[in-house]
């Protein structure tokens, strides 16, 4: 397990390293929300995925996409806007569906669909639960109350993970936000657990209790991970001291954290594995067609 | 005789018999009382379990609704006043019409949205509007309109069943004034041709009348406005009119339009809406990009005011029988 989990938050790391470095290159088009240091919530939750499970994201989706399963070459692609990218490059990078998993970059509105996919899955008898991630700033918006009513009103399958990164884009936390975190869930019924760890061991097992609640009654449940964003909201948007991120990277970081329990030749190993995993993925994007624009297809062609 | 409502109601009632991945989601909509304007009633004692009242949220109902179709099932939502569709419109716009399409067609979103709306009951400025028109032209969303047009040729129940069975989101909208409205029978129609005119349109003139002068475009509640219109224009003022009545709104499909305003070079749009930037100026661009050599062309709608509460103030706002009758005169 502990080579499973550096594993994924490894490939989550390179990729999104390898974003940053081509964005500036001119690799990739339009905007992208990397996952620099949130590695170990997406790697400790979704490690228990069942196969019939469903991921719900948000902008910064890389992370849960790769630990999902996702392609890296096929998300280098979306981000790239190439047919052979997850939506055919008509997403890009905060609009991803592949299998059970879907992202869309409207914060908090993402909330109330999965809920009712939640709902749909308890309905149908499948077992499956969902996993809906938030971040802290999408706590500003009225559909994500909406949506933990709902769930907790009809009792859907869903464990809520609110990713609490301090920082909505460029604005702290304590500038956007009255009351608790834990208290807004506690308000509509939903027991909440609240970790302050970058520590994907710690991570991994609340996660597991949690979502061993969410199967057995089949209501929903909330993580709270106080973590730390590495890198920008963006691209360049980071008003934070270049002393401020070196610290966060000296204390938090989920690689360094977890690395010093895998065997440093097993800890290698991945790691050669998985840079020529990206180098692979990345070129063979770079090298794919773009999409053909002449057969997109209006309702109405004027 | 059928009223609208009743031929929503059986078409409801039809769709839950027939497909057990239908569910009805909405305020108020569960017997005794069965919907603020009664269209489901009956329903929730029929069918346990799959109609569901939900609390007092729209963005957060027409989201669970949305993740259900993502999902397998068909739902149909009812919001209570069309108004409140401002609360939903991030989740039709930005979430169910979009990820058909954005997810590269992987995902399909079998999900009808039905909304009362339109004024002439004295509601006031929050509960009167005709809000279609900011919906139209939102890619991957479907809107139609009901009028009260015959059983098998554009009836209300017909066209909601179609658009249950549909595999993608559609907006339905209902007039309130029409609930009460016996569908066009053979009485109604004893003097008018009414013939289909392409998929989602229809077209009515008065029958053994000369060539008609001029066209007027309607939908939803002003059909019923236009039907009495163009019957007084022809007995009263000896102006012949043909509607044409389009039951699917977006995407718009000018052909129906085309064909009949090609012959009467005239074009009269009348909608109950507010006139500015609206549905009859999509109809009317329609026709000008044509290449048609029209005469005449003109837009009648609501005044761009709010629709107040009081009577008199409501009647001034909202375009009646006898504007389309003015309007009319002012182009023949």
């Amino acid at each position: 397990m502990n080579e499973s989990l550096y594993r994924t938050m490894y490939l989550i790391r390179r990729f999104e390293e390898t974003v940053l470095a081509e964005f500036a290159r001119g690799a990739f088009s339009g905007t992208t929300h990397t996952y620099l240091g949130q590695e170990a919530d997406a790697a400790g939750v979704l490690a228990h995925l069942s196969p019939d499970d469903l991921v719900v994201s948000n902008h910064r989706c890389h992370g849960h996409f790769l630990a999902y399963g996702g392609d890296p070459r096929s998300l280098f692609a979306e981000l790239m806007g190439k047919a052979s990218g997850v939506c055919g490059g008509r997403g890009g990078s905060q609009h991803l569906h592949w299998r059970n998993f879907y992202s869309n970059g409207i914060l908090g509105g993402t909330l109330p669909l999965a809920v009712g996919m939640a709902l749909a899955e308890k309905r149908k008898g499948s077992g499956a639960v969902t996993f809906a991630f938030l971040g802290d700033g999408a706590l500003g918006e009225g559909a994500v109350y909406e949506a933990l009513n709902f769930a907790s009103l009809w009792s859907a399958p869903i464990l809520f993970v609110l990713e609490h990164n301090h920082w909505a884009q460029t604005t702290p936390t304590h500038l956007a936000l009255a009351g608790t975190m834990t208290g807004r869930f506690a308000a509509f019924g939903i027991t909440a657990r609240e970790l302050n760890t970058s520590d994907v061991l710690v991570i991994h097992a609340a996660a597991a209790e949690l979502i061993s609640q969410v199967r057995v009654e089949g209501a929903p449940r909330a993580l709270i991970i106080e973590t730390e964003r590495f890198g920008p909201h963006s691209k360049g948007d980071d008003p934070r001291p270049s002393e401020e991120l070196e610290r966060l990277r000296r204390e938090r970081d989920p690689l360094a954290i977890h690395a010093p329990r895998l065997p440093a030749e097993a800890r290698k190993a991945i790691e050669g594995e998985v840079d020529a995993v990206i180098h692979a993925a990345f070129q063979q994007a770079l090298a794919d067609p773009s999409p053909d624009a002449a057969a997109l297809t209006p309702a109405i062609m004027p | 005789m059928t009223s609208v409502l009743e031929s929503l109601n059986g078409a409801l009632r039809r769709a839950l018999e027939e497909d057990p991945r239908v569910l009805l989601l909405g305020e108020d909509i569960v017997d005794p009382y069965g919907g603020a304007f009664k269209v489901t009633r009956g329903l929730s004692s029929a069918f346990p379990g799959r109609v569901l009242a939900t609390p007092v949220s729209e963005a957060g109902m027409m989201g669970v609704a949305a993740g259900m179709a993502l999902r397998g099932f068909r739902p149909v939502v009812e919001v209570m006043f069309g108004d409140f569709l401002t609360l939903m419109a991030d989740q039709i716009i930005n979430h169910a019409s979009k990820l058909g399409w954005m997810y590269a067609g992987a995902v399909s979103l079998p999900l009808v949205v039905r909304a009362p709306m339109g004024g002439r009951r004295g509601y006031g400025p929050t509960h009167s509007q005709s809000l279609e028109k900011h919906f139209l032209g939102v890619p991957g969303l479907t809107v139609l309109a009901a009028a009260p047009l015959p059983i098998g040729a554009g009836d209300p129940g017909s066209l909601l069943h179609a658009a249950i069975r549909a595999d993608q989101p559609v907006l339905f909208v209902e007039h309130k004034l029409l609930y009460p409205l016996a569908l066009w029978d053979g009485d109604r129609l004893a003097e008018l041709d009414f013939t289909p005119a392409g998929a989602d349109a229809y077209r009515l003139s008065l029958r053994a009348a000369p060539a008609p002068a001029l066209t007027i475009a309607a939908y939803g509640y002003m059909a019923e406005l236009a039907r009495e219109a163009i019957v007084r224009l022809a007995y009263e003022r000896e102006i012949f009119c043909e509607l044409v009545i389009f039951t699917r709104l977006s995407p718009f499909d000018p052909q129906p339009l085309l064909e009949s305003v090609r012959r009467t070079r005239r074009l009269l749009s009348v909608e109950e809406g507010t006139r500015s930037l609206g549905w009859g100026a999509g109809v009317l661009a329609a026709a000008a990009e044509g290449g048609l050599p029209l005469l005449a062309a003109r837009r009648l709608a609501a005044l761009d005011l709010p629709v107040p509460a009081s009577p008199a103030l409501e009647k001034a706002v909202l375009p009646d029988v006898d504007a389309i009758i003015q309007a009319a005169q002012k182009m023949v």
